[in-house]
């Protein structure tokens, strides 16, 4: 396993680059304009493709470059751009109803951190493991869960909780990286595909929700109980 | 011979849904597309034949699957599909939608191509795709008839399944993590694969993974309290889709469970994960015993008995042993045929009436003779009334129950069938016999032959299997069994 002698300034860059990922969910979660969520959401993702890269670099995974300029591309710049294509074609730039206010949602968010420590530690204890970066990276691959559900709770635009579905694949992906890095190419590569067909997807539900029900708000969308 | 009867099953949904879309014909595309859910049907009865027969094994590189338990799953979708086929030329037509019907049904065979293709993935990554992809493609025909209740309900399923099985990705890593610090950095992440490494991974990483894939999967399959999706996405969808969805997608879900929880059986952990199973699958019983005896919608009353009978098929799982493995498989089979039927026939209620509210059907036997008895006998099948094949099913799996030391769990089980059987059929009594409640009806059109004609398609097998269970199938459940259990037969 990789993560288990690492020399220490790979092991620092791959910790700084899970915190900045894990910081740019939390400025998501803390805005309320929909613009810097999909800056964070941009950002992360770069941050995740460097991340592919330099574990590709000091792991030995050439395969791994492929990944990294793919994470790049896809989720980086072309997912962006289709949400970017949505967010224009809504008339709401910001969230207008929230449940819990940014500050709150912080707190949350920070609370859900501290859970997911709790549970990689424990893990990582019982593999010996404590003190490396594997738990670090299972930290952060729960919280960005956890923050990702969060968002899809306590917000109710629509393009808010794609970002959010967005957040809990990012977070996987990023825990992958570091904690997996051997796992077959095809897999990730696919996972990657699938992810524009979702964002795809979503871009047309939008467009059936904006002419149909008026709004993209999902506090409109009570019809159906019981 | 089995490699062709593999490509034959996915191309022809897969020719079907090309040939829709480049015809745009609706005509052409209704008969292309009967046409291949028969061919698919034809495939996975042989497969089944071959798989039992010990003639299974894995082609391409290893990533595509014929197991015995995979096969099952892909003929019961077959059965589903190609009903729905059918009975979807008959009811599409009644919607007015001519030019958009082509679409329809590409969809529907690429929907059908998904569910086929899911069960006979050797990975569990693109296990897991497969399920994704389902979503994918049937929230466009959740979304199908585009008022604000179905896109809401489409809205709803997306976000609700799509967040639920990246839980199930989430536990798929951290097993293949698991199965790194045995196997070394880079094994393929196949079941037998994972399976192997299962005894000498470290159990608290082993049931954490499961876990997450019980919730993650379990949101696809409709286990209480991860079903909301379930009820609106099934209400809000054409008839024929809502019977794909019930009868086909949740057992192709449910089989990523199966097969993960025999991963963990292949390991000692103690008896969380399958309890997790258990109490989850109890919780759906009790979920939709509730829903369904306080019910007003027609289509959701079938939603809420599909969430019972995903409830039922879970207890049988996670029962275990030979007798609920054979018990979970028959039901299995027994819901897909007998949830179409109720679908079908639901379908046919809420064109002839126009509304889906139970209160504003009436006299049924009366005014639509042609489906009255079949769906009649259908509710009483659904409720596991005997003599149709869900009364044996649930039996076996109750006994199973028994054996295996579930006592209380099998009482509790007995006792909201016994409940639901009360609330689901009092719903039938309004719909049946309270003649004034019944708003003046339109003059209903007589059914076409197409929309009758799947439900008795459904129906007679399902008696068939109620008062004989056929001796081929007990030796199959045999083999299931054993290789979910990784155990010689």
């Amino acid at each position: 396993m990789v993560i288990a002698h690492l020399e220490p300034l790979a092991a620092s860059l791959f910790s700084l680059m899970t915190i900045i990922s894990l910081l740019l969910a939390f400025v998501m979660l803390g805005s309320r304009w929909l613009d810097n969520y999909l800056y964070a959401f941009a950002a992360e993702s770069w941050v995740i493709a460097g991340l592919s890269a330099s574990v590709g670099y000091y792991g030995g995974y050439p395969e791994l470059y492929l990944v990294a300029i793919l994470t790049g591309l896809f989720r980086g710049l072309l997912l962006p751009y289709l949400l970017w294509r949505i967010i224009k074609r809504l008339s709401v730039s910001r969230e207008l109803h929230e449940i819990l206010r940014p500050s709150s949602a912080l707190v949350a968010g920070a609370v859900a951190v501290v859970f997911s420590l709790v549970v990689a530690y424990r893990i990582g204890g019982e593999l010996g493991l404590s003190g490396t970066v594997a738990v670090l990276a299972l930290t952060v691959m729960l919280s960005m869960k956890l923050i990702g559900f969060l968002m899809l709770t306590v917000r109710h635009e629509a393009i808010s909780h794609i970002l959010g579905l967005l957040i809990l694949e990012n977070g996987i992906f990023l825990g992958a990286q570091i904690l997996v890095p051997g796992m077959p190419l095809l897999i990730e590569l696919v996972i990657l595909f699938d992810l524009l067909i979702v964002v795809a997807c979503f871009g047309v539900l939008v467009r059936y929700l904006v002419s149909q029900v008026g709004s993209t708000s999902s506090l409109q969308l009570k019809r159906l109980v019981g | 011979m089995s490699g062709l009867l593999l490509i034959l099953l996915v191309a022809a949904p897969a020719i079907a849904a090309a040939s829709a879309l480049v015809s745009n014909n609706a005509r052409l595309a209704e008969g292309v597309n009967l046409l291949a859910a028969a061919v698919s049907l034809a495939c996975a009865i042989l497969l089944v034949i071959a798989a039992g027969a010990g003639r299974g094994g894995t082609w391409w590189a290893g990533y595509i699957l014929l197991d015995v338990t995979g096969a099952w799953v892909v003929l019961c979708g077959a059965v589903v599909y190609l009903l729905a086929s059918i009975y979807a030329i008959g009811y599409m037509r009644l919607l007015d939608e001519e030019e958009r019907l082509p679409r329809f049904y590409a969809l529907f065979a690429a929907f059908a191509l998904t569910i086929l293709a899911g069960p006979l993935m050797n990975n569990a990554g693109l296990y897991w795709i497969a399920i994704e992809l389902t979503t994918l493609v049937s929230t466009f025909l959740v979304a199908f008839e585009r008022d604000a209740g179905a896109m809401e309900a489409a809205w709803k399923y997306i976000i609700v399944v799509s967040a639920g099985i990246s839980v199930a990705l989430l536990g798929t890593v951290i097993l293949y993590w698991g199965g790194s610090l045995v196997l070394g950095p880079t094994y393929d992440l196949t079941w037998q694969e994972l399976r192997r490494a299962a005894p000498e991974m470290n159990p608290g990483i082993l049931t954490l993974a499961f876990l997450l894939v019980l919730v993650g999967y379990g949101t696809k399959v409709g286990l209480a309290p991860m079903h909301t999706w379930l009820p609106d996405a099934h209400s809000e969808s054409p008839a024929p889709v809502s019977a794909m969805l019930s009868g086909a997608l949740l057992n192709a879900a449910m089989l990523g469970i199966v097969r993960f929880l025999s991963i963990v059986d292949a390991a000692k952990v103690g008896s969380l994960p399958r309890g997790a199973f258990i109490g989850l699958g109890l919780f759906s019983v009790l979920v939709g015993t509730l829903f369904i005896v306080r019910q007003r919608g027609v289509k959701r009353l079938m939603a809420y008995s599909s969430v019972e009978h995903m409830g039922i098929m879970a207890l049988g799982f996670g029962f275990g042993g030979p007798l609920g493995v054979a018990g979970a498989l028959y039901h299995m089979l027994n819901h897909s045929l007998n949830k179409s039927l109720m679908f079908f026939g639901a379908g046919n209620a809420m064109r002839a009436y126009g509304t889906k509210r139970i209160a504003g059907i009436g006299d049924v036997m009366g005014r639509m003779p042609s489906q009255g008895g079949l769906w009649l006998a259908g509710a009483a099948a659904i409720t596991g009334a005997p003599p149709f094949g869900l009364f044996l099913s649930e039996l076996t799996i109750l006994r199973a129950g028994f054996h295996g030391g579930y006592d209380w769990i099998a009482w509790a089980m007995a006792l909201l069938l016994i409940v639901i059987f009360i609330g689901f059929l009092n719903h039938f009594r309004i719909m049946y016999f309270e003649v004034e409640q019944a708003r003046p009806a339109k003059a209903l059109a007589r059914l076409s032959t197409w929309c009758i004609a799947p439900m008795w398609l459904a129906l007679l097998p399902l008696l068939a299997f109620g008062v004989w269970w056929p001796q081929g199938f007990s030796a199959y459940f045999d083999l299931v069994a054993h290789s979910l259990l990784g155990s010689q037969p």
